[in-house]
């Protein structure tokens, strides 16, 4: 079990009602667009479950949408997201499920650019805690605790050792490293946590390790 | 120093051996595993602090009702009563319960609370401790130790039970609170560190087996008045620990009652609203009421 702290227990300072279905929900939205990182045209939410049955009652849209327009989880305009400017330039749609694969708050995101889209599925797993699963077809596992690097790159042998020794080298300590492949050979992802920050130097010396297709720095979420 | 302490033993421990009160020991667990100074530690739990003392100033008075309609009003008509009949038990008592109802009104109408150490659970800690505080004239500063020391068994209890209704039912939540409630108060005055685990130890070990059952699965019934009764169970525990009472359990092995307890507990009576007062004749008409 994670050790729990004493900020875990005296806080966060949050709108409410359910740390689950309202905080939860806005830091999913909040940790898809940090990982999204541009504006959308629209997304699209589908709620699963217990999000799909109970989030109206708990303003569990409300805050997704919220989320993905960057305010944090205390920001008193949640309540009325719908009606505010800030949500006026953006398309959004929700729509209902249940499938019991799938956790009991959880939730798909896509978001839709000029010309682009990304999926992102996650899951509001207690206490305000979040897991995003999924980032297009890749399983991952991101928490929003750590500053973490999504890598996409060819699967062979000594790709994770040159990238985990261009962060060595930097003096960066890793918290977490997590792995996936979509078939031998092909396409592969890393997604690696680490404590404190990386800069800009790092990641680009990372672009340039032969075979990476794609580097994406997604930073932690505040509270 | 040894920031490993998982156990009320260890760290009634680690207080005697280091002559510190408790806060002073969860303080430094938090600053040296997080990266901190002390100071920052007590900067955040005074955000807290700041954010609980405006949820109840704001609570106290509006009068929106939830989304569902259910709740909102409950803190007024408390007010209203109190205004021209005063409560048997004085003017701590009637703060507690308008505190509790404030603060958790205030959760259910979307409005800013802190989560402590949940949001359905949000109203029990402020309203104690803030009504002996404000009513016995203590400090900013003593607020702090307080909220710390209430943080700190929260923390302990959490290590072994997850704090959710979903895992362990209300013991886990209004029940913790209600702990961390009695700690705090029990801080403020000036209760000794076994005085103040025993506080908590009574509180826990009273409100054992407490399910989570609300009602079209909303934080609403009986989440909201569930908050002013736990407070003033606090206050109970408080009164006995100050006069030497001790809880027969000591409470590590409460929270390992608690643990089985809720593991043992039907899962339809955690959170699932399939069971108890949600699937009652009145519950269903509400959940059709609400959610069609």
């Amino acid at each position: 079990m994670k050790k729990t702290t004493l900020y875990d227990v005296i806080s966060p300072v949050m709108i409410g009602p359910s740390s689950s279905h309202t905080a939860g929900a806005v830091r999913l939205g909040l940790l898809a667009k940090n990982i999204y990182k541009n504006t959308p045209k629209k997304v699209i939410f589908k709620l699963y479950n217990s999000y799909a049955h109970t989030g109206k009652g708990h303003g569990t849209e409300k805050g997704l949408l919220a989320g993905v327009l960057g305010l944090g989880v205390d920001d008193r305009r949640i309540k009325d997201i719908f009606d505010s400017e800030i949500s006026k330039d953006i398309e959004y749609e929700f729509q209902y499920c249940d499938n019991f694969k799938y956790h009991p708050n959880a939730v798909d995101m896509t978001f839709v650019g000029e010309d682009s889209q990304m999926f992102i599925s996650g899951e509001s797993v207690g206490a305000g805690e979040i897991v995003i699963r999924k980032i297009n077809d890749f399983t991952v596992k991101l928490t929003g605790k750590y500053n973490t690097v999504l890598i996409v790159y060819k699967d062979m042998p000594g790709m994770l050792s040159q990238v985990t020794s261009t962060i060595q080298y930097h003096g960066i300590n890793i918290a977490s490293l997590y792995c996936d492949r979509n078939a031998k050979g092909q396409q592969a992802s890393m997604i690696i946590s680490v404590d404190g920050e990386l800069t800009s130097e790092v990641i680009s010396t990372i672009e340039e390790v032969p075979n990476v297709y794609f580097v994406s720095y997604i930073e932690k979420l505040e509270n | 120093m040894d920031t490993n302490i998982n156990t009320f033993e260890q760290l009634m421990k680690a207080c005697i051996e280091q002559g510190k009160e408790i806060y002073e020991v969860a303080q430094e667990i938090m600053a040296v595993d997080s990266d901190l100074k002390v100071d920052q530690v007590r900067a955040h739990a005074n955000r807290s602090l700041f954010a609980m003392k405006e949820a109840i100033q704001v609570g106290l008075c509006s009068k929106e009702l939830s989304m569902s309609g259910m709740c909102g009003q409950d803190c007024f008509r408390v007010q209203e009563r109190f205004n021209s009949s005063p409560a048997l038990f004085g003017s701590t008592f009637e703060k507690i319960l308008k505190y509790a109802l404030a603060t958790s009104e205030e959760n259910i109408r979307m409005g800013r609370i802190v989560a402590c150490p949940t949001a359905g659970s949000c109203g029990i800690l402020p309203a104690a401790m803030l009504a002996v505080a404000e009513d016995c004239n203590y400090s900013i500063e003593e607020q702090l130790n307080a909220l710390i020391t209430a943080g700190e068994i929260g923390r302990i209890i959490s290590s072994k039970v997850a704090l959710a209704g979903a895992v362990a039912g209300c013991q886990a939540e209004c029940g913790v609170a209600s702990a961390m409630a009695a700690a705090a108060v029990c801080q403020l005055r000036g209760g000794t560190i076994s005085q103040i685990l025993n506080a908590s130890a009574l509180a826990l070990k009273n409100i054992l087996g407490l399910t989570c059952d609300p009602v079209a699965g909303l934080v609403e019934v009986p989440c909201v008045k569930r908050n002013p009764f736990l407070a003033v169970h606090a206050i109970t525990a408080v009164e006995l620990a100050l006069a030497s009472v001790e809880s027969k359990i000591p409470i590590d092995e409460i929270v390992d009652a608690m643990e089985q307890t809720g593991a043992m507990m039907s899962p339809t009576l955690k959170e699932s609203s399939q069971a108890g007062l949600a699937t009652t004749k009145t519950g269903l008409e509400v959940q059709k009421r609400v959610f069609g």
